[in-house]
């Protein structure tokens, strides 16, 4: 099955001044592909993701996120991507259909679409006794899970998730990852920004950056083959280590 | 005590990496006395005003003369009907408008009685005040000087003197005013916020898993504080000698002693809040609301609290700005002493002492 | 025992945070409270440092009560809160130099202590520290944290947010201070982490699950688990959901951890259902139970 690249990036650099941030990275992600993009505290991957999304311009290379150019279309990337963070997901003072309805409102969906979609997003997650409680009140996992919903609301061709289950439980955990899963399955682009390697290993590719240049680029199964260890955080420290 | 000095050496590090807050200390003060001494004020100085001058004879002319001669008034047009009036008040840059009657001169000689009708724009209430009592007071000189020669069978001659501020200047007024705000902000607001950043960062934490006693964590945040509200304190007065030429009339030493006293019950009241704010916002919004709004309005500072519905006089009451400024103006411009304002004086320490009590009260040794 | 910890509950407004808990943590253990956000770890925390009061329950921290002797207590103890509670402002030695007055020592008294992990920060004494990376913050704290030669130290998620190097070196330290004789109890949500602890308790829901080392506590997990995996992930986890004999379906990375539910269980059926489904390049192979097998296992 040979499937198109929703994301392709060729040589992408990005410079603070002197400090080169992001360094000549070249990678492409497949469409329902589940992308890893992991590196440590500093080594670049916040730097190329807000390239990616559209809000920040590149110093140099190429770069096509959703069939638009971040150089010449950052606004319709913006339109054609979803984004989720561990850090800010949600408003915990509005309430889940508030929330919802806000964030519909925002990528233009119709009243009568929102409506339809939040519904279905409450039925399916089994939130209709808390549709109208404040989200602040609702347990990390299930807000994760609601963040991870909504941002899939307008349809986006890739998903970009910034450590999105961190410090969630473990059985919530994989339900979100269940979902994911399913996401990817029907043709959304998962795009996993992270330094815990254990979510790494859910991907199916990942790179890994250090210092702004991107050292390793394969599934997890080959890395870790590749490296003679057992897990992606062994693969990691060895790479970050030298 | 090194304990104690070690934790004064940190929160002068603080103060002085934060250019934000060292410009609220020192930028603000000056900042504020020189807008309130040069900008804002309540004299008036040429108010454009317009003349409906119905009889256009000697005698009006000589007093729209005498008005427009005074740096007070300019006159900015002739109206010639009654209904300009109202469209050259909607023009806007007109204050006043004089109406003389129909044949003034003849009516004062032969009636000894003439009418102008002065109409004042009362959007701003003030300058409509102030623009009728200045003109006012121009007629009544005009026709003290036209009648020197006759003898009147008897005149009641008002002669007022205005005293302690005789040129009536409002810088005096607000200079207390001033310093009363910036003690307050500089006292209240920054240590509220200097220990709820404390408790926003998770250091108050740390802080109380320590054998650092709670209450030196709290002199501790309070000592530079009462050093920089001291030297604001100083400065202003400075400024208001040197360049707005205010005197000092009563004791410095008094001056500083109630300077030091006011520092301390803002400090407190900063304190307070800082008890009952989680976050630094909340710490600056409480402290802005509840201490500067109040200071500005209630205190007797812009509007005097005599003119006040009664409600509003009872809670200035409780304002410690308002006994603060009725003290500095007593010593700065009366030069009276401690024998006359031992009441407010104790009024202070009072409060001083409430706002102590309750705030050690209030302060948790633990995070609940 | 350096840490006692008897029936306590605590609740805050309408949600209860602990429940009935209780353990001990021996001297010189390294002690890990492991589980996931919300689970009560840090009102556990504050309350064994005086910060909080229990509502029911007794604690005694260095054989003090955290009730009674709390000066005491406060004397006694290091305590990393969960965010790394630094002055931003203040410098790398500045920071130090800070909490050694407030703890009434010097930092060249208890050097030795603090030497392994601060000559690392040293060469950055003179940087404020808000601007040093996650890592060094960690470092820098922990430091802060020791200067006062504690009997017990509180570490609330150190590693959260850290980046993999960092955390595999701050384990290190903590192996090394505990062969000091310092009593540590660490708190996580990363269950890879609990196998680096003497013993560990597993808490969810202001509830513990569980407390021995992690050796037992993987060797108690009752079922046989198998790595299954195929060429379609999504696929697969759907399949095995449908699977009737099915006692848990997880996804484990690139495979998926099941277990049947009976206990004469042939791979070959299971191999056979999801032939029949249409799923290629199927692997079953038995595997180990990991604690976090066993944290889904408890908390079912």
């Amino acid at each position: 099955m040979k499937q198109k690249n929703v994301i392709q990036v060729k040589n992408l650099t990005k410079k603070f001044g002197d400090f080169t941030a992001v360094n000549n990275i070249t990678f492409e992600v497949k469409q329902g592909e589940i992308f890893g993009f992991l590196g440590a505290n500093g080594a670049g991957k916040t730097t190329a993701m807000k390239m990616l999304i559209g809000i920040s311009k590149p110093t140099s290379g190429e770069a096509n996120v959703a069939d638009f150019d971040v150089f010449t279309n950052p606004e319709d990337i913006k339109k054609n991507i979803g984004y989720m963070s561990q850090k800010f997901a949600l408003y915990d003072d509005l309430t889940v259909k508030e929330n919802i309805t806000f964030f519909g409102g925002i990528y233009g969906l119709s009243k009568s679409i929102i409506k339809q979609k939040s519904e279905v997003l409450i039925n399916e997650l089994g939130l209709q006794e808390v549709a109208n409680e404040l989200v602040g009140s609702l347990p990390l996992g299930w807000k994760q899970k609601i963040a991870f919903s909504v941002a899939l609301l307008h349809n986006p061709k890739v998903v970009f998730l910034d450590e999105p289950t961190g410090g969630v439980d473990p059985i919530t955990r994989r339900q979100f990852w269940e979902m994911i899963y399913k996401n990817a399955h029907n043709g959304t682009t998962i795009f996993v920004t992270t330094h815990y390697m254990d979510e790494a290993e859910y991907c199916d590719r990942v790179s890994i950056m250090v210092d702004g240049k991107i050292e390793a680029l394969d599934t997890p199964k080959n890395l870790k083959k590749q490296f003679n260890v057992e897990n992606m955080n062994d693969v990691f420290l060895k790479l970050a280590r030298g | 005590m090194k304990r104690f000095i070690g934790f004064i050496t940190k929160e002068f590090y603080h103060i002085f990496r934060d250019t934000r807050s060292l410009f609220i200390l020192f930028g603000m003060p000056i900042a504020q006395v020189m807008l309130f001494g040069f900008a804002i004020t309540n004299e008036i100085n040429n108010v454009n005003i317009a003349v409906l001058d119905k009889s256009k004879d000697a005698t009006t002319q000589e007093i729209i003369n005498k008005i427009t001669a005074s740096t007070y008034f300019s006159n900015k047009q002739f109206i010639t009907n009654e209904a300009e009036i109202e469209s050259a008040f909607k023009k806007g840059n007109i204050k006043a408008v004089l109406v003389f009657e129909k044949d003034f001169s003849e009516k004062l000689i032969k009636e000894n009685k003439a009418t102008v009708q002065i109409i004042t724009d009362a959007t701003d209430p003030n300058t409509a005040n102030t623009v009728n009592n200045y003109v006012s007071s121009i007629l009544q000189k005009y026709q003290q000087e036209t009648n020197k020669n006759i003898k009147p069978i008897y005149q009641i001659v008002p002669q007022s003197r205005m005293i302690y501020n005789p040129e009536l200047k409002s810088v005096f007024m607000f200079v207390p005013g001033v310093m009363t705000i910036i003690l307050m902000l500089v006292s209240a607001m920054m240590t509220s916020i200097s220990i709820t950043r404390e408790k926003e960062l998770g250091t108050m934490e740390i802080l109380l898993v320590s054998p650092i006693k709670p209450f030196q964590v709290i002199i501790g945040k309070v000592v530079p504080y009462i050093f920089l509200s001291i030297i604001n304190a100083i400065v202003i007065v400075l400024l208001s000698i040197f360049i707005f030429k205010m005197p000092v009339q009563g004791s410095l030493f008094l001056l500083a002693a109630q300077s030091i006293l006011f520092i301390i019950n803002a400090l407190s009241l900063g304190i307070l809040i800082s008890t009952i704010s989680e976050t630094q916002q909340t710490a600056m919004m409480v402290s802005l609301m509840g201490l500067m709004l109040p200071v500005i309005l209630l205190s007797g500072f812009i509007f005097p609290i005599s003119s006040m519905p009664v409600p509003l006089q009872i809670i200035s009451h409780v304002i410690p700005a308002k006994w603060f400024i009725i003290i500095l103006k007593g010593i700065m411009l009366k030069g009276v002493g401690i024998t006359i304002l031992w009441k407010e004086t104790l009024i202070l320490v009072a409060m001083t002492v409430f706002f102590i009590v309750l705030s050690i009260k209030k302060y948790k040794i633990r995070l609940e | 025992m350096s840490i006692l910890i008897k029936h306590i509950s605590k609740s805050f407004k309408d949600v209860t945070a602990l429940k009935d808990i209780s353990f001990n943590v021996n001297e010189g253990e390294l002690f890990g409270l492991i589980g996931p956000d919300g689970a009560g770890k840090t009102t556990l925390f504050r309350i064994l440092t005086t910060l909080l009061i229990a509502d029911e329950g007794t604690a005694f921290v260095a054989n003090y009560d955290v009730v009674k002797n709390y000066k005491d207590i406060r004397n006694h103890v290091g305590y990393m809160p969960g965010r790394f509670s630094l002055y931003q402002d203040l410098t790398v030695e500045e920071n130090l130099t800070f909490f050694a007055t407030i703890f009434g020592t010097t930092i060249e008294e208890n050097y030795d202590l603090i030497k392994d992990i601060y000559v690392q920060i040293e060469p950055f004494k003179n940087r404020r520290a808000g601007d040093l990376s996650g890592g060094m913050k960690q470092k820098l704290a922990l430091s802060c944290a020791l200067i006062h030669k504690p009997k017990v130290l509180f570490l609330d998620e150190p590693t959260t947010g850290v980046d993999p190097v960092s955390r595999k070196e701050f384990w290190e330290m903590l192996k090394r201070l505990q062969q000091k004789g310092i009593t540590i109890l660490v708190s996580t949500p990363y269950m890879d982490e609990a196998a680096l602890c003497d013993r560990i308790a597993l808490i969810q829901d202001g509830q513990i699950l569980q407390i021995d080392t992690p050796k037992e506590i993987v060797k108690h997990y009752p079922k046989t688990i198998y790595d299954i995996a195929a060429s379609n992930m999504y696929e697969l986890i759907l399949s095995l959901n449908e699977y009737q004999y099915n006692h848990s379906v997880y996804p484990f990375g690139e495979f998926v951890h099941y277990t049947d539910k009976r206990d004469d269980f042939n791979p070959e059926d299971l191999l056979k259902f999801l032939k029949n489904k249409g799923l290629k390049n199927i692997i079953i192979q038995l595997t180990k139970a990991t604690i976090e097998d066993t944290f889904m296992e408890l908390a079912r």
